[in-house]
């Protein structure tokens, strides 16, 4: 863990470097997901609820979503750009050092410029609950702490599977964006208003129905039955990384270099 | 002209060739096409009221936005251009004796044209077979297919006019992700392609009116849905013009002012 800091404080004094440029990215990286919100503002003026759900509830929905994306593209980067590090036969260099790959994979690059993103998910994230009329006790608080974390659990783990992906392909494959930014898309919005089997494979495949919309139904009281089901979706959400770390560790024994 | 016609029909050839690329793409594209009419069709059935535009009106848009996103997408880069202004190769452009404007311009458009023909195809054609209301039909008229047609030609001419100045920003920057992403982020919203625009509030609805980019893309996937009637669509072509005039006579003035104070660098 020592480690992956000392690459994190080091990257970012490189890009420190190019102030300028960073602010640039930032405030580019703050408007993209802002047009995407002002969107469904002027759609909610037009139409009053999307499958029974209130503005501020779909609000609270996308800031989860937004939240874990921005910190998982910080964080996690390395595991998304990872095909430059084969195609450039770099990986060679982190298999011959003595620590463990995921960790090297995901300290060879940081993203700060997803800040931008981040500090726009959280506007719309108090906008959300300053708007909301919420009982809170501990248990709600609770899951709402661990539905980000298990958010940058399950893009990460994507990440990590695209990045696997690379070890037989050697490009990067666009496809992977349909589970990224497309489960990005899918999930700002509550999992109930899609078809069946969207709902199921974004709840069991790839959970990210258990980041926002299962804990939600708990948090704004909209779940009948057991409630201990819906809270505990995160968690669920969080072992998503378990496979994929399986994956990984067999696409690393399979891995034939490229360089010279 | 002729060497532009010849650099054209290249250009076109060669995008072309990245079929595997396109395929991946029409894929991808049908994904988010599903999401979005899954999306509005779940607003729609909130509510009773009538709307600006039908949901069946919005399917047809939904999916020539798909179809043709490569024409109508700001963001979509020639890096290759770019390279050329950051790393000073634009020596090698600027010693061949053609103006240089029109010379991008063509490589420009025939892009954009490759792009969109390999992926139109495939989805267009499998959006007809999907089961009512989803599914992808003619328009409402000959006359409505016949203006499509024309605008979005003009559409795309329209477009690689503001996507010029882009480029030309960047002789001023020199780092392309700034302009780039600030174009490419305000052109997708004012285009209507995050929110279609008749969905929009009135007053922003009569401001994005007086923009160019909901000529590109907006104004012909409307026309061929039947949301923009015939008389409306007739103006509207004047309009174009209009700004295509009005874009490439600054992007010429603002090219020529950029290349007198550019140095080339390096022996």
């Amino acid at each position: 863990m020592k480690l992956y800091f000392k690459y994190m404080s080091i990257l970012f004094r490189s890009e420190m470097e190019y102030k300028t440029s960073f602010v640039l990215l930032s405030i580019g990286q703050f408007f993209v997901p802002f047009f995407a919100f002002v969107a469904i503002f002027f759609l909610f003026q037009r139409f009053t609820n999307i499958g029974g759900w209130t503005l501020y509830e779909v609000a609270l929905c996308y800031s989860v979503t937004h939240l874990a994306f921005s910190l998982s593209q910080c964080f996690a980067r390395g595991f998304d750009a990872f095909s430059s590090l084969i195609l450039k036969g770099d990986f060679d260099r982190i298999l011959v050092r003595p620590r463990g790959t995921i960790i090297q994979v995901m300290g060879s690059r940081f993203e700060f410029s997803r800040i931008g993103r981040l500090i726009q998910s959280i506007i719309v994230l108090v906008f959300s609950l300053s708007n909301l009329n919420i009982a809170w006790d501990a248990y709600k608080v609770m899951t709402l702490v661990f539905m980000v974390p298990s958010g940058v659990f399950i893009f990460s783990g994507i990440y990590m599977l695209g990045a696997t992906m690379c070890f037989w392909t050697i490009e990067g494959l666009e496809v992977v964006n349909v589970f990224t930014d497309g489960g990005r898309e899918i999930s700002q919005y509550p999992l109930s208003i899609y078809n069946e089997w969207i709902k199921k494979f974004f709840t069991f495949v790839i959970p990210f129905g258990t980041i926002n919309y299962l804990p939600l139904m708990f948090i704004l009281n909209k779940a009948e039955g057991s409630k201990l089901l819906y809270m505990l979706a995160p968690l669920f959400g969080l072992m998503f990384v378990i496979p994929c770390t399986l994956v990984w560790n067999f696409g690393v024994k399979h891995y034939k270099s490229t360089g010279s | 002209m002729r060497a532009y016609y010849s650099l054209f029909k290249m250009r076109l050839l060669q995008g072309i060739q990245y079929r595997i690329a396109a395929m991946a793409g029409v894929s991808t594209q049908f994904f988010w096409g599903f999401m979005y009419i899954m999306i509005y069709q779940a607003f729609y059935s909130s509510t009773t009221a009538i709307q600006p535009i039908s949901f069946r009106e919005l399917i047809q848009v939904l999916w020539l936005q798909q179809s043709f996103l490569v024409i109508i997408m700001l963001w979509f880069r020639d890096t290759e251009l770019m390279n050329h202004i950051t790393s000073g190769s634009i020596a090698y452009e600027l010693c061949r004796p053609i103006d240089l404007y029109s010379f991008w311009y063509a490589k420009l458009v025939a892009q954009r044209l490759s792009g969109a023909l390999l992926r139109c195809f495939p989805i267009l054609i499998v959006a007809c077979l999907l089961p009512y209301p989803y599914n992808f039909s003619l328009p409402p008229s000959f006359i409505s297919f016949v203006l499509f047609f024309i605008t979005l030609t003009l559409g795309l001419i329209l477009i690689v006019a503001i996507s010029m100045l882009i480029y030309i920003s960047i002789f001023y920057t020199m780092s392309p992700t700034g302009s780039l992403l600030i174009f490419g982020v305000f052109g997708e919203f004012f285009s209507g392609l995050i929110i279609p625009i008749p969905l929009m509030p009135e007053v922003l609805k009569k401001f994005v009116y007086l923009l160019p980019f909901r000529y590109a893309s907006d104004l012909p996937f409307r026309i061929y849905a039947g949301n923009i009637g015939i008389q409306e669509a007739l103006v509207s072509i004047i309009i174009q013009f209009a700004w295509i005039i009005a874009l490439v006579v600054i992007g010429r003035f603002w090219i020529g002012k950029a290349l007198k104070r550019v140095t080339v660098q390096g022996g």
